[in-house]
Formats: structure tokens, C-alpha cells, sequence
């Protein structure tokens, strides 16, 4: 248990997915323009990411795996190669179902997204964090926490962002540092903000 | 009409500077940041992504005919993911210790915005020749803010250039030190923030 707590913890504030790993970048930068908005992207993310990283879990752990076809009779087969592929998959058709659902219940929230929402389908946070499961070898409650944790950290990364560009708004900023570049400045110093965290071990 | 006439040159050039894909569509930039620590995994990088993207456009808009538009995205995600998938066992095989450094990037490239977003903009509606033009055009713009951001990152945070030490040891003798805040995430944000700015007052872009 302590160690789950210790992983979100280490999830959502030292090794941040966005501000760390730079993962989800494009989403971040075009959707923190208004405080809201964000806030609902980081929801349908979070949700996103509880769902998909344990699913990809047990498809990689019962299907591609080296040897986990065992159970079908098939233990020398290695389809580890066409994880992109079903990770990728199992994302746009879990992302077209919060799309239904959240236009179902809250269109405005709908409207509000707008293209951002498929583009949750591409946006890299999401596969990043598949990947990372993979890669560090979680268990299946761990690989829960983390996408727990990744969502949130991403989440608290967009709606901070937002908060600061709309103060900025009746700031002075050179010209050709307006938008993209004075944004990319903050975020390089919310990073470092956040870096403060990485001391801490529970 | 001959196959680099001035009309197609426009589609390779105009990348590069005016409409970058990087700095002026803002696209594809999570992976242009991770990647960009050594000048080495960056030029791979680069590599791997101008050659998975010239490839979809030219697939994608070879089949744009035939496609119906509502089910179309996911094709583009099956192309690009096999390619992807490709590129990944191509290096695995050659460059295997790269391969390792550039870890789950190599697998994001799948969800780089740059290659969907050329995909669907460009390749739906141009023919092959064209679209490969772009292709190779987005990329290398992609790959010249990499390198420029690699090159500031390796120089300044760890003193070298493609690994080999060009900070002479009588500057450290001197006094000078490493800035480890450039081989840090923060460093790479405010990097790319610059070069932003520098860019963009030269082609003088201004956002709203």
C-alpha cells in the first residue's frame, strides 16, 4: 500500500508527464487558454488514462508478451512487436466512448473541447503512459496508480497553466514572444518548480 | 510539369522557415523536447520521424480516393502505427543502444501531431508527389529545431558535441562549469521558448 502511495505521488509531482517526460505537450499548449476548459481536458484525461493503462496492461501481459500466449497453447510466440498498434487501438476506441458519453451528458463541455477531444486519441500522454507501463514493468494495481497518477499530474499541470495565461493576458510581452514562446518560458519555469518536489520520498 | 518545378519547391521550403512545424503550427512538440539531451539520439530521431512521415503522406494520399471520410482517422493511425512499428525493429536491429536511450519515444512518433496533422491537412487532398514534398519538408523543419535545441543542450549542459568534449579542460581549470539545468526538463522548455522568439521576430509572426 505505501508503495502504491509512494508511486502517485511520485506520479503526479516528480516525474510529472507533462513537465518531466514533455508528454502532451500540444494539448497543453493550445487548450490552457481559459481555466475551464483546461479543467474539463484534464478530467477526460485523467479518466482516459485510468481506463486505458490497466486495459493495455492486460492485453500486453495476456496477448503480446513473450510467452504470454502460454494459456492458448502458444508459448513460444512473441507478438511484442504489434504493441503500438493495439495500445493505439484500444486508446481512439476508448476515447470515441468518453466522447458519446460526455456529449450525452454535458454539452457544453462538448462544445467547449471541441476538436481537443478526439485529439486526446493523439494526444502523447495517453500512449506515453502505456509505453511507460511496459517499459518499467508495473503489476496490475500499480499500472492503475500510475495512470491514476499520470492523468492527475496532468491535469494539475493544465489547469496551473491556464490559470497563469489568463493573468497574462494584461501583461506586456515582446512581440515575437507572444503565444507560443512566453508560454514555453512558464512552463520551463513551472518545471523547475516542480523539480523541487523530486527530494521527497514517502 | 518536371518533378521539382518552382510550384513544388514551395512545399518542401515553406516548412523550413515560414510556416515551421514546430514553432509556427505548434506541433509535435513533445517529442522534440525529450529527445534533443544529445545532438546522437536527436539526428536519429530526426531521421526516424522525416522517414515515417514522407512514407504516410505518400500511402495516405495514394488511398485518399478511395477512403470514406468518417472512418478515415483510424486509417491514418494504421498506417502510421505500422510504420512506426517498422522504424522501431529497424532500429532495435541496427542501433540498438540509441534505440534504448530514445526508449517510448520512438513509439510516440505514432502520436506525433506533426505526421497525423500532415496526413489530414495535406495528404487528403494533394497527389503523391506533392505530399511526399511536404513530407520530407515538415520533417526536416521538425528536425532543424531538434538539432538547434540538441546542439544548445548538449554544448551547454554537458560540455560536448555528439559525445566527444569540445570545453576545453583549461575552462573548467578556470572556473567554468556545466549548467545541469540544460540536460533538465526546465532547460529544454526555456530553450525552445527562445529560439521561438528569435524565430518568429526574423519571419516576424505574431500571435494574438
Amino acid at each position: 500500500m505505501e508503495n502504491l502511495i509512494s508511486l502517485f505521488v511520485e506520479s503526479v509531482f516528480v516525474n510529472n508527464i507533462l513537465l518531466a517526460y514533455f508528454l502532451g505537450m500540444c494539448s497543453f499548449l493550445a487548450v490552457s487558454k481559459r481555466v475551464d476548459t483546461a479543467i474539463g481536458l484534464g478530467l477526460a484525461v485523467i479518466f482516459v488514462e485510468v481506463i486505458t493503462v490497466p486495459v493495455n496492461w492486460a492485453i500486453y501481459h495476456y496477448l503480446l508478451a513473450p510467452g504470454a500466449l502460454a494459456w492458448a497453447g502458444l508459448p513460444d510466440v512473441d507478438l511484442s512487436f504489434l504493441g503500438f498498434i493495439s495500445y493505439i487501438a484500444v486508446i481512439a476506441a476508448l476515447v470515441q466512448l468518453v466522447e458519446m458519453v460526455i456529449d450525452r451528458y454535458s454539452p457544453a463541455l462538448y462544445s467547449a473541447l471541441g476538436i481537443f477531444l478526439p485529439l486526446i486519441a493523439v494526444n502523447c500522454a495517453i500512449l506515453g503512459a502505456s509505453l511507460f507501463m511496459v517499459e518499467r514493468e508495473y503489476t496490475f494495481t500499480e499500472s492503475a496508480v500510475f495512470g491514476l497518477g499520470s492523468g492527475v499530474g496532468f491535469a494539475l499541470a493544465i489547469a496551473a497553466m491556464a490559470a497563469i495565461r489568463e493573468k497574462l493576458r494584461y501583461s506586456h510581452i515582446p512581440e515575437g514572444l507572444r503565444g507560443l514562446g512566453i508560454t514555453m518560458l512558464i512552463t520551463g519555469l513551472m518545471a523547475m518548480a516542480f523539480m523541487s518536489f523530486s527530494g521527497i520520498s514517502l | 510539369m518536371s518533378l521539382l518545378s518552382k510550384k513544388n519547391m514551395v512545399f518542401l521550403k515553406d516548412p523550413l522557415m515560414d510556416n515551421n512545424p514546430i514553432s509556427t503550427q505548434v506541433l509535435g512538440i513533445c517529442s522534440a523536447l525529450a529527445v534533443t539531451v544529445q545532438l546522437q539520439t536527436a539526428i536519429v530521431m530526426s531521421i526516424a520521424v522525416i522517414s515515417v512521415i514522407s512514407i504516410s503522406n505518400v500511402l495516405i494520399s495514394l488511398i485518399r480516393n478511395k477512403v470514406p471520410s468518417n472512418i478515415r482517422i483510424i486509417i491514418e493511425l494504421a498506417i502510421i502505427a505500422s510504420l512506426v512499428i517498422l522504424v522501431d525493429q529497424v532500429l532495435k536491429a541496427f542501433l540498438y543502444d540509441i534505440s534504448k536511450q530514445l526508449s517510448v519515444f520512438v513509439g510516440l512518433i505514432i502520436t506525433n501531431c506533426i505526421v497525423l496533422g500532415r496526413a489530414e491537412a495535406f495528404a487528403l487532398q494533394n497527389k503523391p508527389w506533392p505530399s511526399f514534398l511536404d513530407g520530407v519538408g515538415n520533417g526536416l523543419g521538425y528536425s532543424m529545431i531538434l538539432i538547434v535545441v540538441a546542439f544548445g543542450r548538449e554544448l551547454l549542459g554537458s560540455g560536448t558535441l555528439f559525445g566527444f568534449q569540445v570545453i576545453p579542460d583549461a575552462a573548467y581549470a578556470a572556473g567554468y562549469q556545466n549548467m545541469g539545468l540544460m540536460v533538465l526538463a526546465p532547460g529544454a522548455f526555456i530553450l525552445l521558448g527562445l529560439i521561438i522568439w528569435v524565430q518568429r521576430t526574423i519571419t516576424g509572426t505574431v500571435a494574438d
